[in-house]
């Protein structure tokens, strides 16, 4: 048993991390606790796109901030992260998704919010001169861009470690109680206790949610992913398409990158989850559709990574209505990396006052309450 | 590097093309080793552009790759040579040719 | 269709299986990468045992029994499909009413998968990578490397060649190489001095298999009678030179040497090919003797998969005869699991296969002491992962900032993330985060491994869709 502890934050994910760094900044003694190894998960698995583009307009508030964050990501964890504002383009392959792209800009500006705009098919093409012609043109985001996840991991776990933070790996959380004004959380054979604790567990959340007795209905995604092998330097924006499964990009090493949402298969175990190559090839068609010589490059690994998903696609972020000194951070549907600066302010505005300036009302815990165990 | 035994010498061959010149090979060799034999490497490294050379033979360290019959990244010590084949060095990282 | 046996490797375990199978009259399928059947000691065979040929007469007796069970093989009724390149293999949902598991296969630029009740993994060994300076210099290649090229084209180095390493595959090489009138600058030899004596408890088992040691020990009196140069003890290796080897280094106890150098042929011990039962996450134990890891089987060759079986040096390096005997072995077990033989019956093939397996692995022991696994200090400006091109050093400092995890420090270093997925670099990287943690080699584990197993293109990949179709 420790004492003293202000505030556990339960899972190393990227999340995890940005919460714990960010509360120890403002004075709070963290303990981390991390079931596998920092960033083994979601964190680790995946695109590192980051994008205000095409996101839900809830998640705006919190995106735009992230999106200054990013630009300097130094100034908060010491490494740039390897974070390249490259660009973020949304292509329209036919009239209906065109429509769709303006009617989103058209709202978006009458809301106040400038980042994304419309570029023609000339505009596209000189953006993206590798890509075939014959798409109607996109919408884009120029301070938009992607970072390097590990490198992103690396500098988060230091600056963590800089700023006191108590990363403890390996010790996956079996246990919670709450007595009075303290949780108990029971760890890898350890426990620790503090006031607050933060679920950033990612795919577990609802677990741990459980544990708490504050049983949410959230799901699981596993979305696949393969990185080929490394070329020269030709691409510069991450290219997705709208209402096709596309999200394409050149990494800084040079691979391509080529996700786009297909989902893999949950392990019998429910714990993790593997590529399912048939689902996999038939999702090649649009990639292959815009940049046919892709064909050729030979791919190197194709992984499955594991994310919590909530039916509206919007995370949960706020204070437990059940458990009390719960805050909840996970249900990124897949989404969430670009966030993970915005929100780790928001945990610690929460853990240290109990309050903050956001507006929280979409990712309510409460919208996902339900009394029967989640199936 | 390497020399055929008489047998070889004296058996099959075919003629493939290595950077457009044409050589004989011995029937049941690989791309690998015919690399080996005329240009001594298969390749320069993706990131310190370094010369490599075919080190395994059997599939799993995949310094051979090379360009045969104009496909890229292609593991030249499991292609056995045919008649006509072309075979290339493949240098630094792969280009992308769009269109 | 659904076969009921899909066999991955063409090699002595493979094709004797195929052929015990056929026996029962199952239907075979067997899938290997390489153009004709052999694998690797028998890489050739067919080509080579022509009547009349210099080459299957010096490569030995060993070599030419491979003809007999590849003639077998090709009579024996099986679905045999050379240069096909298994990259993944999956098995069908829980909810699927009879177990079945799916085989992806890449055979000229298409995307297949091939359906069956068993699989058998026949997938063999390899060397063992060894890292020292310069052993990514053009003109530094594996003893099987050359004599590969000697089986596959008939081909012998020239230049200065020299041999470094240890194991029964360099002696043979070296041999054959005699006997084909190549030239060989010097044999280097890596096991400790004190190696014999190591060996003596190990002695008189192995004296149970009394020929395979005479042949041994002829193979060292001829290349000895032949005035070979051989150094022992040595350590410290190096191969230099600018764009290609040029020279070599090293040292023994009684100081360093050098001599100049066209070809460098090295060889420590082979470790089985482990990735497909890694990435179906099977259980795998650590081989202290052979300083390798293998997948726990039962005494049928069954994985700890339900219908995964595997045999051969893919099971434990035990060399050719083995893996015969464990094909034979695998091949009553799938009958088995199979419900065409009965348990009696199983019993009693199984116990003839056993008394065989045991016969052939006599010298092991012997052999295992003798060439260990080297354990030299690797310097940390030796390049380690040849694809991603990362030191010793650069791997150490990423293994002493945290957990001792494989997948950690590959996730930050990108070690085992270029194409050959760790085959070169795994055990080093295991080995290294050890030393970092003062851990034992054997909890450290592996590295999880990401499909597919073989390289695929994009478009070879989106082929499959068409395919099924
Ligand atoms: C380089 C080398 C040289 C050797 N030389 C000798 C020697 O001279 N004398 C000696 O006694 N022993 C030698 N050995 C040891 C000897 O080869 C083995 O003991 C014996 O061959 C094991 O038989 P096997 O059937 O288990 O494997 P193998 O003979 O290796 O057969 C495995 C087969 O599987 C195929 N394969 C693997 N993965 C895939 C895939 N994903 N898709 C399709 N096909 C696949 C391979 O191409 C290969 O044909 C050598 C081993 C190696 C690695
Ligand atoms: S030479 Fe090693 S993969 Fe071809």
């Amino acid at each position: 048993m420790r004492a003293g502890a202000d505030l556990i934050v339960i899972g190393g994910g990227l999340h995890g991390l940005s919460a714990a760094l960010q509360s120890a900044r403002r004075g709070l003694r963290v303990v981390l606790l991390e079931g596998a190894f920092t960033g083994r998960h979601a964190s680790g698995a995946t695109a590192a796109g980051v994008r205000s583009l095409a996101r839900a307009v809830e998640e705006l508030p919190l995106s735009l901030e992230a999106q200054a964050q990013w630009e300097d990501m130094t100034a908060l964890v010491g490494d740039d992260c390897g974070f390249h504002a490259v660009g973020q383009v949304q292509v329209a392959m036919d009239a209906e998704a065109k429509a769709r792209i303006k009617a989103r800009i058209a709202r978006l500006k009458a809301a106040g919010m400038h980042h994304e705009s419309w570029i023609d098919p000339d505009r596209l093409a000189e953006l993206v001169p590798v890509m075939q012609p014959g798409a109607l043109g996109a919408a884009y985001v120029a301070l938009d861009g992607s970072a390097d996840p590990h490198r992103t991991i690396r500098a988060f776990r230091a600056a963590c470690l800089e700023a006191d933070v108590e990363i403890l790996e390996n010790r996956p959380v079996t246990w919670l109680g709450r007595e009075e004004t303290h949780w108990t959380v029971v760890a890898g054979g350890t426990s620790h206790v503090a006031p607050t604790i933060v679920n950033a567990a990612g795919a577990w959340g609802r677990q741990i949610a459980r544990l708490a007795g504050d049983l949410l209905n959230v799901g699981i995604k596993n979305s696949m992913m393969i990185v080929t092998e490394r070329c020269e330097p030709c691409l510069g924006p991450v290219v997705s398409a709208q209402n096709r499964k596309l999200s394409f990009k050149q990494t800084a090493d040079g691979t391509f990158l080529i996700g786009g949402g297909v989902q893999g298969r949950l392990r019998p175990d429910g714990d993790s989850a593997s590529v399912d190559f048939g689902a996999l090839s038939g999702a090649m068609s649009t990639t292959l559709a815009l940049f046919p010589w892709v064909a050729d490059l030979r791919l190197v690994r194709a992984w499955a990574g594991m994310e919590a998903a909530t039916a509206d696609l919007l995370p949960v972020i706020g204070p437990s209505a059940r458990a009390p000194g719960l805050i909840h951070a996970f249900g990124f549907s897949g989404h969430g990396f670009q966030l993970v600066p915005s929100v780790g302010r928001v945990i610690a505005d929460l853990a240290e006052t109990g309050r903050t300036r956001t507006d929280l009302s979409a990712f309510d815990p409460g919208r996902l309450a339900t009394n029967r165990k989640a199936a | 590097m390497f020399r055929p035994l008489p047998d070889s010498s004296e058996g099959p061959t075919v003629t493939v093309f290595v950077e457009g010149q044409p050589v004989e090979a011995y029937v049941g060799e690989t791309a690998a080793s015919v690399l080996l034999r005329h240009l001594g490497t298969a390749r320069t490294t993706s990131i310190s552009e370094s010369p490599r050379a075919p080190f395994c033979m059997m599939g799993c360290c995949f310094d051979c790759l090379a360009e045969i019959d104009g496909k890229g990244s292609t593991q030249s010590c499991l292609e056995p040579v045919r008649d006509g084949m072309t075979i290339a060095r493949q240098m630094s990282a792969r280009k992308v040719v769009a269109r | 269709m659904i076969f009921d046996t899909a066999i991955i490797g063409a090699g002595p375990a493979g094709m004797q299986a195929a052929c015990d199978l056929r026996a029962r009259e199952l239907s075979v399928i067997v899938l290997d990468e390489q153009p004709a059947p052999g694998g690797q000691i028998w890489r050739g065979v067919e080509r080579n045992c022509q009547p009349g040929s210099e080459l299957a007469q010096r490569l030995g007796a060993e070599y030419r029994q491979g003809a007999g069970v590849a003639r077998s093989f090709r009579a024996c009724g099986a679905d045999y499909r050379p240069l096909s390149r298994v990259w993944q293999i999956e098995e069908t949902g829980p909810d699927a009413t009879e177990q079945c598991w799916q085989v992806f296969v890449i055979r000229e630029g298409q995307a297949e998968v091939v359906e069956a009740r068993r699989v058998l993994l026949a997938i063999g060994a390899q060397e063992r990578p060894v890292p020292f300076p310069g052993w990514t210099h053009p003109g530094v290649m594996t003893v099987g490397a050359a004599q590969i090229m000697l089986k596959s084209g008939g081909l012998l180095p020239e230049g200065p060649v020299w041999i470094c390493g240890a194991g029964p595959l360099p002696l043979l090489y070296a041999h054959q190489l005699r006997k084909l009138g190549g030239q060989i600058a010097g044999f280097l030899d890596t096991a400790p001095r004190d190696t014999v004596r190591r060996g003596l408890p190990h002695l008189s088992g192995a004296l149970r298999d009394w020929k395979s040691l005479a042949k041994g020990l002829a193979w060292q009196a001829g290349l000895r009678a032949a005035g070979l140069r051989r150094e022992t003890g040595v350590r410290q290796l190096r191969a230099e030179g600018k764009d290609r080897l040029e020279r070599i280094r090293w040292e023994t106890p009684e100081g360093e040497k050098t001599a100049p150098a066209g070809v460098l042929l090295i060889h420590e011990g082979l470790v089985p090919s482990v990735h497909p039962t890694l990435s179906l996450q099977c259980e795998h134990t650590w081989s202290d003797a052979q300083q390798s890891l293998r997948p726990v089987l039962d005494a049928w060759g069954e994985t700890t998969r339900r219908g995964l079986f595997v045999a051969g040096d893919a099971a434990g390096i035990d060399g050719a005869r083995a893996a015969l005997a464990k094909g034979t072995l695998a091949a009553v077990g799938i009958a088995r699991s199979l419900d065409v033989l009965s348990e009696a019956k199983a019993k009693q093939a199984r116990a003839a296969g056993d008394r065989a397996l045991s016969k052939a692995r006599a010298t092991r022991p012997l052999l295992d002491t003798l060439y260990p696994a080297p354990e030299g200090k690797i310097s940390d400006d030796v390049i380690v992962c040849r694809c991603e091109e990362l030191t010793a050093g650069q791997i150490r400092a990423a293994a002493g900032r945290g957990s001792a995890d494989p997948n950690r420090v590959k996730s930050e270093t990108r070690a085992g993330m270029g194409p050959c997925q760790g085959r070169q670099c795994g055990y080093t990287v295991a080995r290294l985060i050890a030393e970092a943690h003062d851990m034992p080699r054997a909890e450290v584990g592996f590295h999880n491994i990401r499909p597919p197993l073989k390289p695929v293109s994009v478009g070879e990949l989106a082929s499959l869709g068409k395919a099924k179709a």
